[in-house]
């Protein structure tokens, strides 16, 4: 017998095409940005962009030390976060006692830092690591201060995947007399490794792409020459930012011709962390 | 969730004390503390200098005061303009994201499948993971001759624009969350509804909504205080002008803007001026902290109901 009422209810139709008007929302906003940038940026997108500093003659302008810098605070960025995350996720997940007050204050106070607007970063790095410790606008205080901006989203995504390893793999190596740490660094953090791996990668993503704690560390800067890790630096978001300012159509097209780049590097992060997913990661 | 420290039970551990055993433990729990270092390093950070700041100015007269013009001579230290202006541009991206992220959480757990969730859900996600100053740029050169265009008169720099669009940045942050809590609902309940003839607009409206409500506030809190935190589409879209207005159609500056602003000049330690960049963080700081306790109290709240 069919269940289904005869005849097309109105509200049921309406309701429907109002859920995927909700979705179409945020998918033509997406497909709309992303033709605008290339149709801008495409032609700009060349060797000029690649190979030259920022120059205020749009003709030879280039994003050379601003895509260099990126991709040292990315290298950085992951030397930083990831002992650091899966550690403080280890002893999350493996050593702390849930019971305990300081473990539950510990993890609130992690989903807490996960929501903390960008620029409080800033202003953090700011106070500490330019002025305070007086390292100065370098490109160290930028990657240290996007470290603590991604750790708590490394945290959350290792927690998932150490949680996801079945107890019975480490009962298992209890009984044969493995010691806590034999258990965790032999059996669990392998099994947990692809899981922490594309948390890592997404995180790092984020962490690129952000603009507003660079500025706060001075990454304002004219650079015309490669960054060091110890030098004044800027990067591509910056880059964006500078050249988004300026009023000439030239630079807002250059600005296009950065974000196609930018976007291509998180795109391939992307791709990467989905790949790892779908190629190692096991259903327990 | 039991602890797995005590999966070897205690009687069965030798009485030897393993010592590099302890000085793992110890050093998994020195990379937890670099997370509440970081916590305290936030609030010395922000409230030392701030408590310098309104030794200066008076608390009242920032709270209250309705003009912002730290530079002028003499100089204005009403914090008003500015939270006027986060709540502007905040109302616009609330009145996208809200609805359009619901409506997608719905799509996603009611009338998906399997499959199409599974295309869907990280399509969506790409969304949330567009570095915000690309949203400045097209909230900037894109969707402000839009609206211009479709005879919206804004100015250049408007809370419109850049509302609407961070409201579009926000969406996946309410649909995940908003989704998460409407899958945690028991099948039952759903089945429940269904046998007595209720349709599927029905159940998903009467039943499985109200059932993860703390889980889809939740959500829309979330996205409340990722709208007031924003900093970059505002920076570029909105404008650097402390207009005390609720007007959409003019140039305003949000809090975290003035911050960026300023932070991006190369203010002299211990100035006056430098040191408002601490008191207005410290206005956004609390602010946003009040939004994710409530938040994270809330998902709690859902967890504990159908997990």
């Amino acid at each position: 017998m069919n269940l289904k009422r005869r005849g097309r209810d109105i509200k049921a139709v309406a309701f429907h095409a109002l859920l995927l008007l909700s979705l179409v929302v945020g998918f033509v906003t997406l497909a709309t940005l992303v033709v605008d940038v290339v149709r801008k940026g495409w032609q700009y997108v060349d060797k000029t962009l690649f190979m030259n500093p920022p120059s205020i003659d749009p003709a030879i302008a280039g994003a050379r030390p601003a895509i260099l810098a990126t991709i040292y605070l990315g290298l950085l960025l992951i030397l930083f976060t990831v002992p650091i995350g899966v550690g403080t996720a280890i002893y999350l997940e493996e050593y702390a006692d849930r019971r305990r007050w300081y473990n539950r204050l510990l993890e609130l106070n992690i989903q807490n830092l996960a929501a903390v607007p960008s620029i409080v970063y800033g202003i953090l790095g700011l106070a500490f690591i330019v002025r305070g410790i007086g390292l100065g606008q370098v490109l160290l205080a930028g990657a240290l201060i996007l470290t603590l901006l991604v750790l708590p989203t490394v945290i959350i995504a290792s927690r998932e995947a150490l949680r996801a390893v079945p107890d019975t793999i480490r009962q298992g190596a209890y009984a044969l007399g493995a010691t806590q740490w034999q258990v965790t660094s032999r059996q669990v953090l392998p099994a947990a490794l692809p899981g922490i791996a594309t948390g890592s990668i997404l995180a790092l993503s984020r962490g690129i792409g952000e603009t507003a704690p660079l500025i706060m560390v001075g990454a304002v800067t004219y650079v015309a020459f490669d960054p060091t890790v110890l030098g004044p630096f800027t990067a591509l978001p910056i880059q964006i930012y500078q050249w988004v300012r300026l009023p000439q159509e030239e630079f807002r097209s250059l600005a296009a011709a950065a974000i196609i780049v930018l976007l291509g590097i998180l795109l391939s992060l992307n791709a990467v962390a989905i790949w790892l997913r779908n190629r190692y990661q096991r259903r327990w | 969730m039991s602890a797995r420290a005590a999966a070897a039970p205690a009687r069965l551990q030798s009485g030897r004390v393993r010592y590099g055993e302890l000085l793992v433990k110890a050093l998994l729990g020195l990379c937890a503390l670099i997370s509440v270092a970081t916590t305290i390093g936030i609030i010395a950070a922000l409230f030392i200098p701030a408590f310098e700041f309104f030794q200066d100015v008076s608390i009242v007269d920032f709270l209250t005061g309705t003009e912002w013009a730290p530079l002028f001579e003499p100089a204005f230290f009403g914090v008003v303009p500015l939270v006027v202006g986060t709540l502007s541009a905040t109302f616009w991206a609330v009145l996208v994201a809200i609805p359009f992220g619901l409506g997608s959480a719905v799509y996603l757990s009611e009338y998906a499948g399997a499959r199409t969730r599974k295309t869907l859900k990280p399509m969506l996600e790409l969304l949330a993971g567009i570095p915000t100053i690309v949203y400045g740029y097209f909230a900037l050169t894109f969707f402000t001759p839009l609206l211009r265009d479709l005879g919206v008169g804004v100015d250049i720099f408007n809370a419109l624009s850049a509302g609407l669009v961070m409201g579009v940045m926000i969406l996946p942050t309410v649909a995940s969350l908003a989704e998460d809590a409407m899958s945690a609902v028991p099948r039952d309940l759903r089945d429940g509804a269904f046998a007595l003839g209720a349709t599927r607009r029905v159940v998903a409206t009467r039943i499985v909504v109200p059932a993860a409500i703390s889980g889809i506030t939740a959500s829309f809190v979330l996205g409340i205080s990722r709208a007031v935190g924003e900093t970059m589409i505002v920076l570029v879209a909105a404008g650097q002008q402390p207009n005390l207005t609720f007007d959409p159609r003019e140039a305003i500056e949000t809090m975290s803007a003035f911050i960026a602003a300023t932070g991006a000049g190369d203010v002299p330690t211990g100035s006056l001026e430098y040191k408002t960049i601490f008191a207005v963080g410290a206005t956004l700081f609390v602010m946003t902290l009040i939004l994710n306790v409530i938040s994270i109290r809330l998902v709690e709240r859902f967890r504990e109901e159908y997990e």
